[in-house]
């Protein structure tokens, strides 16, 4: 047990170096490490919808890209709007909130895999509205995108520009990284407590088997709504953050691929189990970055030109990954904790 | 021009498409109970092999006729569709055949990026142009005007839809086809492989699928590896619209699908043009008299048809318009 | 005990087909208060369906359910079980990667009220509740006799062990009539003797009990009425004494198989 909790102070410790040693190698890696820490909190927010209560939503991108929009048309030049984070996060968590039970009052009625379709068409959906709601009133400004989004400014710092702090200096993407570590404990505290409460429970019964669930008392339809509203809200959470930290966004960040990245994440993972979910989405976030540094300098050496792209690899590493999961560790790389605490028993049982 | 007669016939066209894409989905649906992600990814790849072919005839120079090289084309893209088919059904869903529901759907999507990573990796990044070697006269009728190409759609896809009726009604395979979709178990007491009518409807489907690649390339002259998510999408719609599993279902979503789509589009721009409304605001006012048209949504929102088909019709109607009422057992 | 004469259920007419198939014919039927009602027939007679329309899992046809004393809310199967019928699944149905314990504690979900924020800031009230759940989850285990597989995953359990956490997960949900649907099949003789004192316990505890079953010596020993369905249709409701006679039922059962 102390061991444990000697394991978590490194673990925390460790994470809250990581960045100034990153910057040392270089900034692009405190970037490339924001954007795992962003996936991360996606996954854990996709988690709670289809990890724990087993509805495959392919459309999650379309809340993130609420959020995104959100913040990048209500702090921008745009329409000439600059309101606060405080104010512009909790609104962003709310309208995609909306969205998802807008969403998912009509379609949580339909079996698991047509409302997997329906989500994706949502998605498209969401796309298309913003790459045309540029005319003939221009909200989105289209397939061109919103520029110049404002930075996050908490009192008098602002995210833009680097302060020192007891001769430390903290650049934009630093501080950005600090902001995301607290919210990604959030949103694993909120994954680890919902998962042994009464929603919790309600939403793996309905995993695991809708028609008992129902037998049992549960209200399917409102828990339903229920998960997917919540992990919408975590999505336009992680939309602001990703609009905020990029300065621009514009109807390509939000493809279905990238729902499917997420999709890919809490799969690999092991749906359910944050520490699993944690994991793939470490593990699909730096295996393509680390492709990224190694793929060309490889094939130029073997063959004096560049066959594969990396992103190319990329997207192959993610459909191989939703492929070859299914077929050999439908758990995950990290299967759920309920399975383990029974192997820890049975371990106890033969000593 | 009548825009109307003429909506109608470019809706058919796609919609004569979009039906035998559909008949893919619900073929495979109606046997093994899976939406076969995928699909329209093999789609794709038969535009892209018979792409491929065309240009090579063309290339190597032949005194062959404009319409064998097409031919050529679809020759050359209904067996390897039909490859990756079998391989789709043999490495992908088979193993998950007892997996809970959601386990091969996740697979068919892993699949359907592979698919379309490997057709970039081979054909490119940027869109392939059909090459347009036939003549493609246009007819004039009512007011309208259907072109060569729009006629050998239709007519194909109604030969195609006829050849399937009769193969799935009259043929030992079709109607071992009917029985594993009505009871894979009792079908197996009376001697039915099972895997061999799944492999069997996969490659069909396929097959089916190559055709309609061709089509729609040679329609739209354009073929590119994303090509197949959009046109796979609207396929389902169209199956879901008919009832998904049932084949005449998947003829008449499809035609409807493309119907509404082309009716849509046509004349989306039209009823949501703000000037055509009583005017309210003066800021409308003025813009009303310096552009004529404040259009809300033009036809750039085709696409959002289908998907408000889809929606519409799984929310009021999950059995669509010819299937039967199915309750899950408890 | 005290008022056995009291209804507890009237099912009036019920109806349910299923394309061509009527699988149930204007069913009518009374169970009182705190008796054990036996509901027999031969296979593919019509009882599962008439589970599967008196908990709200499909939607019938037609007729009522009065169930203590109120017209019962059938198109809602959580409706039903907050107005106290709880039941069992011909094939067993658990959550197959809860541990026991789990199962039991999704039963306490209609009687309990803890939501989100009450989870995610663990208020004192829902800690309290949480604890009493899982409290009252464990002394179910102990009363259908397996407090030592609570840890265990449910699909593990041996096939006796999950038809009583079945049963232990029905009865979470505070039930006035618990509703079991074939609970001995795939018992031996051991198991069965051990679920026929379960089920008596049950009703010593007040309970009323709705029991469909094969095993007829079973039913016959155990239950204080039973009625018989055939094709769809209630063809004979007495006590167990007098069914066993009746020529219609003997009938239905292909020359008296039953009570043999
Ligand atoms: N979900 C369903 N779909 C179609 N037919 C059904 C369904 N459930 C039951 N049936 C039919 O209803 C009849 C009664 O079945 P059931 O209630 O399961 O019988 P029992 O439980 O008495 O053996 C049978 O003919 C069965 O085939
Ligand atoms: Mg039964």
């Amino acid at each position: 047990m102390n061991r444990k909790i000697l394991g978590f102070v490194l673990i925390g410790v460790a994470l809250l170096i990581l960045p100034h040693v990153l910057t040392q190698v270089g900034t692009a890696w405190v970037r490339i490490a924001n954007l795992a820490i962003l996936f991360i909190f996606l996954s854990l927010g996709l988690n709670i919808v289809v990890g724990m209560a087993g509805l495959l939503d392919l459309g999650y991108v379309a809340f993130y890209a609420v959020g995104a929009y959100l913040w990048a048309l209500l702090a921008s030049p745009h329409f000439g709007l600059h309101l606060p984070f405080w104010i512009i996060l909790p609104l962003g968590a709310l309208l995609a909130c909306i969205a998802g039970a807008v969403l998912g009052a009509p379609c949580l009625r339909l079996r698991g895999d047509y409302l997997a379709i329906v989500t994706l068409g949502f998605g498209e959906i969401v796309r298309i509205f913003m790459n045309n709601l540029s005319t003939p009133f221009n909200i989105t400004n289209g397939p061109k995108g919103i520029t110049g989004i404002d930075d996050v400014s908490i009192g008098s710092i602002s995210f833009a520009t680097t302060d020192s702090f007891f001769g430390i200096p903290f650049t934009g993407p630093v501080k950005y990284y600090y902001m995301l570590l607290a919210l990604l404990l959030l949103i694993i505290i909120v994954n680890l407590r919902l998962q042994n409460s009464r929603i919790g429970r309600a939403w793996v019964a309905i995993r695991e088997d809708e028609i008992a669930a129902k037998a049992a008392g549960i209200n399917t339809w409102n828990v339903k709504l229920l998960a997917f509203a919540m992990g919408a809200s975590f999505g336009g959470i992680a939309g602001g953050m990703f609009a905020a930290m990029q300065g621009f966004i514009s109807p390509e960040s939000f493809v279905l691929h990238e729902s499917i990245i997420i999709v890919a994440m809490v799969v690999l993972g092991g749906m359910g189990n944050v520490w699993g979910v944690i994991a793939g989405a470490l593990l699909l976030s730096f295996v393509p970055e680390i492709l990224r540094y190694t793929v060309e300098p490889v094939q130029m050496a073997l063959f004096g030109r560049q066959l594969v792209e990396p992103e190319v690899l990329r997207m192959l590493l993610f459909g191989a990954a939703l492929v070859l999961t299914m077929r050999f560790r439908p758990a995950g790389i990290w299967p759920e904790s309920r399975h383990r605490r029974e192997m820890s028993e049975a371990r106890g049982a033969g000593a | 021009m009548d825009i109307f007669l003429q909506q109608i016939i470019n809706g058919l066209t796609t919609g004569s498409v979009y039906a035998i894409v559909a008949l893919g989905y619900t073929m495979v649906y109606g046997v093994i109970q899976l939406i076969n992600f995928a699909h329209g990814d093999v789609v794709m790849v038969g535009a892209m092999v018979a792409f491929t072919v065309i240009m090579g005839v063309v290339g190597m120079g032949l005194p062959l006729p404009p319409f064998m090289i097409v031919l050529a084309g679809v020759l050359a893209a209904i067996p390897a569709c039909m490859a990756v088919g079998f391989l789709l059904e043999r490495a992908a869903y088979r193993p998950l055949r007892h997996a809970p529901r959601l386990a091969p759907l996740i697979t068919a999507i892993g699949m359907s990026i592979i698919l379309q990573q490997v057709a970039l990796l081979i054909w490119g990044r940027d869109p392939r142009a059909f090459p347009q070697i036939m003549d493609n006269p246009s007819f004039a009728i009512g007011g309208a005007a259907i072109s060569a190409v729009q006629i050998a759609i239709i007519l194909l896809s109604v030969a195609l839809m006829a050849g399937l009726t009769w193969f799935v009604y009259r043929t030992k395979f079709g109607i071992a086809m009917r029985a594993t979709a009505e009871n894979v178990n009792i079908a197996g007491l009376m001697g039915i492989d099972a895997n061999r009518v799944i492999a069997g409807t996969f490659i069909i489907a396929a097959a089916l699928g190559a055709v309609a690649g061709v089509m729609y390339g040679t329609y739209y002259g354009i073929a590119h590896y994303t090509m197949g998510f959009i046109l796979g999408l609207k396929a389902f719609s169209a199956a879901v619209l008919g009832g998904i599993g049932n084949l005449a279902g998947a003829m008449l979503g499809g035609l409807l699908l493309g119907l509404v789509e082309a009716l849509g589009a046509g004349y989306i721009g039209e009823f949501t043009d703000l000037c055509r409304w009583p005017v309210v605001s003066a800021m409308l006012a003025e813009r009303c008299a310096a552009d004529g048209h404040v259009v809300l949504f033009g036809s750039n929102y085709q696409d959002v048809f289908a998907f408000a088909v889809l929606i519409l019709v799984l929310v009021f109607r999950p059995s669509g318009l010819l299937g039967e009422r199915v309750s899950e057992r408890a | 005990m005290s008022s056995s004469v009291a209804v507890l259920l009237e099912a009036c007419n019920v109806g349910k087909s299923f394309g061509g198939v009527q699988a149930l014919k204007d069913v009518s039927l009374t169970i009182r208060a705190n008796e054990i009602y036996g509901l027999i027939g031969p296979n593919g007679a019509g009882k599962t369906t008439f589970f599967n329309v008196l908990t709200g899992l499909y939607p019938r046809d037609g007729g009522e359910v009065l169930f203590d004393g109120r017209a019962l809310d059938l198109a809602n199967p959580y409706r039903v079980a907050e107005a106290g019928i709880a039941r069992t699944f011909q094939n067993i149905r658990l959550f197959g990667s809860m541990t026991a314990l789990e199962n039991v504690m999704v039963g306490r979900h209609v009687r309990t009220r803890a939501g989100v924020f009450g989870a995610i800031l663990r208020t004192p009230g829902q800690r309290a509740e949480e604890a009493a759940v899982k409290r009252r989850a464990q002394e179910l285990l102990h009363y259908v006799g397996i407090p030592h597989r609570a840890e265990a995953l449910a699909r593990h359990l041996s096939y006796g062990d999950q038809r009583r956490l079945e049963i232990a997960r029905a009865l979470a949900t505070e039930p006035k009539l618990l509703a079991l649907d074939e609970p001995a099949a795939g018992m031996n003789a051991t198991e069965t003797a051990g679920l026929r004192q379960l089920i008596e316990g049950l009703r010593a505890d007040g309970l009323t009990v709705l029991l469909i079953e094969h095993d007829v010596k079973l039913v016959m020993g155990l239950c204080d009425r039973v009625a018989v369905l055939d094709y769809g249709e209630k063809i004979a409701e007495d006590v167990p004494a007098v069914v066993q006679k009746d020529p219609k039922v003997i009938e239905a059962y292909l020359g008296g198989s039953i009570g043999g």
